[in-house]
């Protein structure tokens, strides 16, 4: 369990702490030099430069930092979507239930990489998105946060709709009903602690989809766009550079297989250590 | 069971309903639209013209009016005409729909074979080093992005060694079964390793849970051999729950074999929705999107029925 993490906080911590430090000490990750393309690994350049002779090792770090910064937000969001969701299945049950558990199912079921193809192609001014908002630097990022969540609230919802399902019978929610408690109130004191544990759990091994999501609509050219760069478009690049700088294409790659192993990997091991605690309590 | 078939049936059908509203919706929001792309084509082109154009292709109907207009000739067989491939929608799906198949089914039952046999050798052994390589060797795989797996694989065995084509489906001017063969190599390893691991992990978790259950006690107590028991009886209770997470996992191999497609340039149905949403070719999208919906659905109901088949506790209601 220590592995995966320290890894993860590895990563996390050259990323952002990495280009900061980079400008201190005089590396300019946007100075193009095209004196010096698709130079091999030496200093300055640790790890060589592009096809427009930008340092690699900085642009990994930048990249690094929008890929995690997306996974991260994505995760937690389609968390509290799915939440919310499930939490309200349910509690409620009946018809409410059923339309969404449907529609849970439904999502699950469907190709979902085609289908978000479209979604990333839409023209935003036909949405009525306003435009300050539509032509900001930020647009691609957060349009991948939105589709990310789309698909992948389904999880928690049906994570938290299971554990709702057998607490809300448990006799201190009944008690807590019958002293008066309101259904928000139950929900968040007494059902919501006790989802919490498996909730982190897919919360954390879904910050790894998202990564991978979010790299291979990058790589297709619908994700992240310029100025922004994440390992996903780094990678578009190199695709076409990959006999005369195969280099190119190995780090980003290497970057997303790391963060997102050991992100699953931190995942599992949490999920271990719960169902021993729960084995232990039996 | 002819009944639930029934009903499974009609409700595939409301929701390919459903889902070909919400995707006609959606493709109408892409960037472009096809009277500005004639009139970009045609600069001697009139706004009476364009005015007239409208009319005729029914763009100044109300959305839903035109979504209806759409349905009733699709039910007809009429999926209209394809502007990337200058052909009828028909005459580019059918084809690239058999490739599709022969690249997700190849690559499936591939994937499903190793799932079995590494899950089974894992689960036998629990906690072994065996096991615990196996397992690390399964979050390789279900972390490996398969757009990267696909490139190493072109930079070492088509770029580096020149064993294996990098892309297409056949080399130009031959058309015999070795040369198809040799093509689908790369793109069947690739979707098949990129499955492989999510798959073992089911079937190890599944087969660990079924060599714990007392017919299998039974059964070597009754001296079954150890093949018997593992092949007879432990597989096959093993085989229910990996079925259910098998359904739910047809979506992900379309999404699989979408970039596999694109990667080495396979002319399937994964890169021709592509290629298709990005050429704004509005009928073909539209199609081959519904129709892949509809495969996986299909594939969904055939992994149920499977289901009923290897449990004989299932009743179907």
């Amino acid at each position: 369990m220590r592995g995966p993490f320290l890894l993860l906080a590895a990563i996390a911590v050259v990323s952002f702490a990495g280009p900061p430090l980079g400008a201190a000490l005089g590396i300019d990750l946007n100075a193009v030099d095209l004196t010096d393309r698709l130079a091999g690994p030496s200093p300055p350049h640790l790890l060589g430069t592009d096809e427009l002779g930008r340092d690699v090792l900085m642009r990994l770090l930048v990249g690094g930092r929008v890929s995690l910064t997306i996974g991260i937000a994505a995760a937690l969001a389609a968390a509290a979507l799915g939440t919310l969701v499930g939490l309200v299945a349910g509690y409620l049950g009946g018809w409410t239930d059923r339309v969404m558990m449907r529609l849970t199912d439904g999502i699950i079921a469907l190709p979902l990489l085609p289908l978000l193809i479209v979604l990333a192609a839409l023209d935003l001014r036909k949405l009525d998105v306003p435009p300050v908002l539509a032509q900001s630097d930020d647009i691609s990022l957060i349009r991948i946060v939105v589709l990310a969540v789309l698909v992948s609230w389904t999880t928690a919802a049906r994570l938290v709709r299971g554990a709702t399902l057998v607490t809300r019978n448990r006799d201190f929610v009944r008690a807590a009903k019958s002293l008066g408690a309101g259904i928000p109130h139950i929900l968040w004191t007494h059902i919501l602690p006790n989802v919490l544990a498996p909730l982190i759990v897919a919360t954390t091994l879904s910050v790894g989809d998202v990564i991978l999501l979010e790299s291979v609509l990058s790589f297709l050219g619908l994700g992240i766009q310029p100025p922004l760069a994440s390992w996903g478009t780094m990678l578009s690049n190199a695709q076409e550079l990959i006999t005369s700088a195969p280099l190119l294409a190995l780090y980003p790659g290497a970057m997303i297989f790391l963060t997102v192993i050991a992100a699953n990997l931190f995942g599992d091991a949490l999920q271990q250590r719960i169902d021993r605690r729960a084995a232990a309590r039996a | 069971m002819i009944r639930f078939t029934a009903i499974r049936l009609v409700e595939i059908a409301a929701v390919v309903v459903l889902m070909s509203f919400v995707i006609y919706v959606l493709i109408g929001l892409m960037p472009g639209d096809p009277i500005d792309l004639m009139r970009q084509a045609d600069p001697r082109m009139s706004a009476a013209d364009v005015a007239r154009l409208k009319a005729v292709y029914g763009v100044d109907q109300p959305l839903f009016a035109r979504y209806l207009a759409w349905a009733g000739q699709a039910l007809s067989g009429d999926l209209g005409y394809s502007r990337l491939f200058a052909a009828p929608v028909w005459s580019a799906l059918v084809p690239r729909l058999g490739n599709s198949l022969l690249l997700m089914g190849s690559s499936f039952v591939l994937a499903l074979a190793l799932a079995l046999g590494l899950g089974t050798a894992a689960a036998r052994r629990p906690g072994s080093r065996f096991d615990a390589a196996i397992n690390l060797c399964c979050f390789a795989g279900v972390s490996m992005p398969t757009f990267w797996l696909a490139l190493m694989l072109i930079l070492v065995f088509a770029a580096g060694l020149g064993w294996l084509p990098a892309s297409g489906i056949a080399t130009a001017g031959m058309s015999n079964l070795g040369d198809r063969l040799v093509h689908l190599v790369l793109p069947v390893a690739t979707l098949t390793l990129a499955s492989t691991g999510g798959y073992t992990r089911y079937v190890r978790a599944a087969m660990k849970e079924a060599l714990l259950q007392d017919h299998i006690r039974t059964a070597r107590a009754k001296g079954a051999s150890e093949s018997r028991v593992i092949l007879h009886h432990a597989l096959r209770s093993a085989m229910i729950p990996v079925t259910t997470i098998l359904a739910l996992s047809f979506g992900g191999l379309v999404s699989g074999a979408l970039v596999t497609e694109t990667m080495f340039a396979y002319p399937g149905m994964g890169k021709l929705i592509f290629d298709a949403v990005m050429g704004n070719d509005y009928n073909l999208a539209l199609a081959a999107l519904l129709l892949a919906t509809v495969t996986t659905m299909l594939a969904n109901l055939a992994a149920d029925l499977a289901y009923g088949w290897l449990d004989p506790r299932v009743t179907y209601r």
